[in-house]
């Protein structure tokens, strides 16, 4: 845990000067020390550790094309440099001696067509040189075909859905919510080392084998992104995007949502945990049989305490975000459920808007819930806070109303 | 014509903060009642008033000034560079339009229908017209040969009475110029009463709607802008007509019916498009 | 030939209005130029003060000042109103003074639209930051306004989605008005390829204008009836799709940014000749390079979509493309250095805005050709990477191109000199914390900060106060700018016609300040 009231620009200073030193190779110091203070120049070779305060670069790629990017990019910011340094060597050559103030008389030459043509064409052929390997890899990274293990993620307001679709694995289920606490977030606790950036439930791989992973979004537009595995996709609702990724060394690599989704973008981090082969065996195994244990038969008539206990559970996972935990909801923005005329009416229009949501606002369908899931939210919703509307909706009637 | 060789510059004037005074009512007004909020209605009201108020009064303003012999050459061609620059805006407008027609009937339709999406959308082919995969709703798509066919004559017909009025101001025959300009409005308001009663159709018989999915969003939207603007530009027409009845324009000199023929000679050819893309070829 | 002001009628009613109805009913072009550039600096404040917030509240991680609702509806407004508020009409504003004075004309062609095109502003700002108090807040899905997010909005998004019908309506006029006037009342002698460059970045600009604010609206115009009235655009359930929301927009979003920047490269085009005291090098490829750019950034929107999914071609065609503008782009900057080199060089406050525009928009332009790199994108599309490169190009492009223009012209424009001395140190204070808040979002957005987020994880904390602090500085060192504006105003040195030595467009044939009305019997040029 770092305390992070400190005011850190000269340990920056120093760190960037000393790392320099340390971590870079022979002509990043060269370079480095020609444009002085110019830091472009510093984050050129300089691998660190993930969560270093002051990593300048990309995070240390893991996978084959995040290790192309990595090196495209530092190549790109050669190039620059060496533009950079050309044309303003040029410009302050000329701002220091071609000034009046030193009596300097000015020429009258307005255009040279030669002069012209050449540094038309000379950006040109750079630009050939950079788009090359960017072609190669570009084509490498939609290559999705054959993949050891296939997952579906589906990005909802505010958490992931993960679904091991096939491959060693298949038919596991579950969402991954932040983990970290609220108190830390309201600077109520002190904040720890992955603030922001732990999910309760991780997705597990297996290294070394080609994971292909469908994107695809239940409510609004999400992003799928872990730097370290160089993987970046929309997930956008209704449609299928798919990316590719295999993971050379065992780790957790740490990921945020990237595309804005509203209130809590940026409070759904992504945790991949990329495991030896045995232990992703061992793990399915335990995930296979917590699962045959939650199985529960959807004709089970339950009691309203034991739906009220499930519901207040599913409703703190999968409602609280909007809906708050007192029932209240966001005036303006996020309706009531405390009083709400839906959720003391009528059962078929309440487990109707939870079902299949209601178009053009914010409350999406949670089809994607269990029956004894919804059934236990409903009744919950309908007799937490002032509700009393006394009924109890058992996962039998869900399973009917899904027909 | 006109007095010499000065370019007009208008004196200072009330006719645009008016319009603006127009717009903010109702931007506000529009914002209230697709809200549902109190006032909203109200609002709207006023701003299209005033709006409509200023209209008048401003193209007034310029009609005397153009006829009291103000504007020269130069300032003729400012207004013919300016209202060609208006049409090529309207133009981009409607690409959007057609832009989005496209993008759903090669993309987005068929993509929906293709393997990969079967695990979310199962049962969805991806033939057009479609309402899409998720509405369950069933419509029936308009067919071209009925009165959109009827439409592109009337539309056509009334590009060639236009014509005829310019060429009769141009000889000077004030009488054929009444008659062409008189057919090429009632042409203009018989095709917008038409489209009025195809709407008609295709909510109650059709059960094509607004709602329709890809289909009834790109139909509706299409044929609902180009349809404004054949009302707008039916109006512009009468008030030229109206003009024209006061004694203005003469042989050399009159822009103000030519922007409005190219106004409508634009909507024409949009109608064009639509006709093909949107009823034809389905 | 000469201008005719339409005195004899306004005698004959009421005199030249006065007070307030002086400038709600001007038709005079440096009237209204003079209340765009106000409009536009008031709106800059105003955004000014949302992004403060922002970087206030990401000073520290947590959550401290403002909630992640209306962070969101703060981000959104910072980028709206900038955009359309600030940099558009404060240039714009520069039209309307100089684009008559510099073509000898008397006036705007249409100098009553002209007027309202001005007008329509203050009810669109309005009806936008009044979005701010109604039920549900202002809009909060990104100044991109992507759905299905800005589908979910309240009434805030109906009343931004109207706010930019205005704003459009009120580009499109104006963008005619300017077309019109270039094209139709240069003054005799005048061939467009003598055209000073702001007077040609500008045509390139309006058609560009003229080009993309439809599309604009049209793609507004689809949310709006997707929000209220049923249709399903973008809704993949009714067949719609909302990445192609994304390609309506960006079609208009893209060129937008180009708007934005030519007219700054066409002042800085001004600046630099007068100062080096030596003619612009290399006009005509000038010229065509500013062309060729506009071509060319309309077939490049999809780089800002290399994440939402595409087909291999697609992303080759586009970052082709892309990576094409480098090349006039290019030629500009080394013109710009030629112009430079053996010159007579003076560093008044404009020189010094426009040498710090090319140096730093370049950097800017350099990001902006990583990101067209399409895995390099993947990496950092949407972070602080973004953030950086956009504000290399917009505060450390258009917005110095502006000062540059404004500390150029001021002198014309109130008859006195600035205080030179204050103006050279607002521009040190300005690069100097510009840089210290900007550069470090480079490292962030590498390092892995998502953009449009109100609170990070702690291995970003120092970078982010380090940006908050330069931030601060930066909006502080902006004050010094209204105060020498204000200053320079009310009083100075009293400005020569030439204020410049080097200066050779027509303004400086002009007394300063300017009559009101410019040329009533135009110049010839040789
Ligand atoms: C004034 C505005 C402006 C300007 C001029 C530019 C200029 C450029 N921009 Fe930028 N851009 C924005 C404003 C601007 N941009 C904004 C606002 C966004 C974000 C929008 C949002 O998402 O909110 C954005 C985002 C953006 C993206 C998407 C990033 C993402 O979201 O993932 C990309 C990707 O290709 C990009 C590329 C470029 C390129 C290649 C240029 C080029 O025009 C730059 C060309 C200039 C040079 C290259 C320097 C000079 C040239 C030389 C010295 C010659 C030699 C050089 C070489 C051979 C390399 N921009
Ligand atoms: C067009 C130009 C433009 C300009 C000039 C600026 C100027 C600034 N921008 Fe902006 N910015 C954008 C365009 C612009 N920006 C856009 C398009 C976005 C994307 C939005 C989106 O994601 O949708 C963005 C996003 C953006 C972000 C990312 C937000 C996020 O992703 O969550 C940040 C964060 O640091 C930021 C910061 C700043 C700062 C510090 C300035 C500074 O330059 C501002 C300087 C400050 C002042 C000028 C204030 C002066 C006033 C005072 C000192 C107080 C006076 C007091 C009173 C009047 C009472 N901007
Ligand atoms: C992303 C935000 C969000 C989440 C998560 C969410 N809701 Fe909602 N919910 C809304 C919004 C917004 C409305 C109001 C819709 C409207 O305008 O009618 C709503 C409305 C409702 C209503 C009807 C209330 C009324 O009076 O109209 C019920 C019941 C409801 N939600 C239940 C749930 C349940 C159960 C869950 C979790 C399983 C849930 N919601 C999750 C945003 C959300
Ligand atoms: Cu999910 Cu941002
Ligand atoms: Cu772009």
């Amino acid at each position: 845990m770092r305390p992070v009231t400190h005011c850190g620009i000269l340990e920056l200073l120093a760190r960037t000067v000393i790392s320099n030193q340390v971590g870079g190779n022979m002509s990043s110091k060269a370079a480095a020390s020609i444009v002085g203070m110019m830091a472009i120049a510093l984050y050129s070779g300089l691998g660190m550790a993930a969560a270093d305060p002051y990593q300048l670069n990309l995070p240390e790629p893991q996978t084959i094309i995040a290790r192309q990017i990595y090196d495209q990019h530092t190549m790109l910011l050669w190039i620059c440099l060496a533009i950079f340094i050309g044309v303003f060597g040029v410009m302050f050559y000329s701002v220091l001696k071609h000034r009046k103030s030193v009596g300097y008389k000015a020429a009258n030459f307005h255009h040279s067509t030669t002069v012209e043509i050449i540094w038309t064409i000379i950006p040109f052929f750079i630009l050939v040189g950079m788009a090359f390997p960017a072609t190669k890899t570009i084509i490498a990274m939609k290559d999705t075909s054959s993949p050891d293990i296939t997952i579906k993620t589906t990005g909802y307001q505010w958490k992931w859905g993960y679904d091991y679709l096939t491959g060693e694995g298949e038919g596991i289920s579950f969402l991954s919510n932040l983990a970290t606490p609220r108190a830390q977030i309201e600077n109520a606790s002190p904040k720890e080392e992955n603030y922001l950036l732990e999910v309760d439930n991780p997705v597990v791989v297996p290294v070394g084998k080609k994971v292909r992973i469908i994107i695809t979004a239940n409510d609004v537009l999400h992003a799928w992104w872990v730097p370290a595995l160089g993987v970046k996709q929309d997930a956008i609702p209704g449609y299928i995007r798919d990316a590719w990724f295999t993971i050379d060394k065992p780790g957790t690599y740490r990921g945020q949502c990237a595309e804005l989704c509203g209130k809590d973008h940026g409070f759904m981090p992504i945790v991949v945990e990329a495991v030896e082969p045995e232990k992703y065996t061992q793990w399915v195994a335990e995930q296979k049989s917590k699962s045959a244990a939650a199985v529960v038969d959807v004709s089970k008539e339950f009691t309203m305490d034991e739906l009220k206990a499930e519901g207040e559970k599913v409703y703190a996972a999968n409602c609280v975000a909007c809906h708050q935990a007192n029932g209240k909801g966001i005036p303006g923005t996020f309706a009531a459920l405390d009083g709400s005329k839906v959720a003391t009416g009528p059962k078929a229009g309440h487990i109707d808007i939870v079902m299949n949501g209601k178009t053009g606002t914010a409350m999406a369908a949670f089809k994607h819930l269990s029956d004894v899931q919804i059934a236990a939210v409903v009744t919950y919703e309908r007799n937490a806070w002032g509700n009393a509307a006394g009924d109890v909706v058992q996962p039998s009637e869900i399973n009917e109303f899904r027909k | 014509m006109s007095q010499g060789s000065h370019y007009y510059v208008p004196a200072p004037s009330t006719w645009p903060i008016t319009g603006s005074v127009a717009l903010l009512f109702m931007g506000f007004g529009a914002a209230f009642s697709v809200n549902k909020m109190p006032l909203g209605y109200g609002l709207l009201a006023f701003g299209f008033a005033v709006l409509i108020y200023m209209l008048f009064g401003w193209f007034g303003t310029v009609a005397r000034e153009s006829e009291s012999g103000k504007f020269n050459q130069q300032v003729d061609k400012s207004f013919r560079w300016g209202m060609s620059w208006f049409i090529f805006s309207e133009v981009m407008f409607f690409a959007a339009f057609f832009g989005a027609l496209y993008y759903m009937r090669i993309y987005s339709v068929p993509e929906l229908g293709d393997l990969e999406h079967k695990s979310l959308w199962p049962d969805f082919t991806g033939d057009w017209p479609t309402a899409g995969p998720g509405i369950t709703e069933k419509f029936m798509p308009m067919g071209p040969w009925g009165l959109p066919a009827i439409n592109t004559v009337l539309l056509l017909t009334s590009g060639v009475t236009v014509t005829w009025a310019h060429w009769a101001l141009k000889l000077n025959k004030r009488g054929q110029l009444k008659l062409g300009l008189f057919l090429t409005f009632a042409l203009g308001f018989l095709f917008v009463g038409l489209q009025a009663y195809e709407y008609g159709h295709a909510y109650s018989d059709l059960n094509l709607k607004m709602s329709s999915g890809a289909y009834g969003a790109t139909f509706f939207m299409l044929t609902g802008f180009h349809g404004f603007h054949v009302t707008l530009g039916s109006i512009m027409l009468f008030v030229i007509y109206c003009r024209v009845l006061k004694g203005h324009f003469t042989p050399e000199n009159h822009f103000g019916f030519e922007g409005v023929a190219w106004y409508w000679h634009f909507v024409d050819v949009v109608w064009l498009g639509l006709f093909i893309f949107v009823y034809w070829l389905i | 030939m000469a201008a005719v002001h339409d005195h004899d009628v306004a005698h004959a009613h009421d005199h030249h209005p006065s007070g307030m109805m002086r400038w709600m009913m001007t038709t005079n072009h440096k009237d209204i130029g003079t209340m765009y550039l106000w409009f536009s600096f008031i709106m800059f404040l105003t955004g000014g003060v949302m992004a403060l917030t922002i970087r206030a509240e990401l000073f520290q991680p947590g959550l401290q000042i403002v909630n992640p609702e209306f962070f969101n509806q703060l981000t959104t407004m910072h980028g709206l109103i900038m955009i359309f508020g600030a940099i558009m009409p404060a240039f714009v504003g520069f039209a309307n003074w100089q684009i008559p004075m510099m073509i000898g004309a008397p006036d705007m062609a249409f100098a009553r639209m002209n007027n309202w095109s001005f007008w329509l502003l203050p009810p669109a700002a309005l009806l936008l930051l009044s979005s701010f108090f109604v039920p549900g807040g202002a809009p909060a899905g990104g100044w991109t306004i992507y759905p299905p997010l800005s589908v979910q909005m309240g009434m805030g998004m109906d009343m931004a989605i109207f706010a930019i019908h205005i704003m459009g309506a009120s580009s499109i006029m104006g963008s005619i008005n300017i077309i019109t006037t270039i094209l139709n009342m240069r003054a005799p002698g005048m061939t467009l390829m003598k055209m000073p460059m702001f007077v040609w970045t500008w045509l390139i600009t309006a058609y560009l204008l003229v080009l993309v604010m439809p599309v604009l609206a049209g793609a507004v115009t689809m949310l709006l009836t997707d929000r209220n009235f049923g249709t399903n655009f973008f809704n993949a359930a009714g067949g719609g799709d909302p990445v192609m929301f994304q390609h309506i927009f960006w079609f208009f979003g893209h060129p937008e940014v180009y708007i934005m920047i030519l007219p700054a490269f066409g002042i800085v085009s001004e600046v630099i000749p007068t100062f080096a005291r030596k003619p612009l090098f290399g006009y005509s490829s000038m010229v065509y390079a500013t062309a060729s750019i506009a071509i060319l950034s309309c077939i490049v929107w999809a780089h800002h979509m290399f994440t939402a999914g595409m087909p291999v071609t697609g992303q080759l065609f586009f970052m082709y493309a892309t990576m094409l503008i480098a090349v006039p782009t290019g030629v500009k900057v080394f013109n710009w250095t030629a112009t430079m080199w053996r010159g007579s060089m003076t560093f008044e406050t404009p020189m010094l805005f426009a040498i710090g525009f090319i140096f730093l928009f370049t950097l800017g332009g350099f990001s902006g050709v990583i990101c067209a790199v399409v895995p390099i994108d993947i990496q950092v599309q949407d972070t602080y990477y973004v953030i950086a490169h956009f504000h290399y190009v917009l505060v450390s492009g258009a917005l110095f191109g502006i000062f540059s223009g404004a500390y150029y012209w001021l002198p014309k424009w109130t008859g006195h000199m600035y205080d030179e001395t204050l103006g050279k140190v607002h521009f040190w204070l300005t690069m100097i914390f510009f840089n210290l808040t900007f550069f470090v979002q480079h490292f962030l957005g590498l390092a892995g900060m998502p953009r449009r987020i109100p609170d990070y994880a702690l291995q970003f904390a120092d970078f982010n106060m380090i940006s908050s602090i330069g931030a601060f500085g930066f909006g502080l060192s902006q004050l010094l700018f209204l105060y020498v504006v204000l200053k320079c105003i009310r009083g100075g040195a009293k400005a020569p016609a030439k204020t410049w030595e080097g200066g050779k467009t027509l303004e400086w044939t002009l007394p300063s300040p300017a009559p009101y009305h410019s040329f009533e019997t135009p110049p010839v040029v040789r």
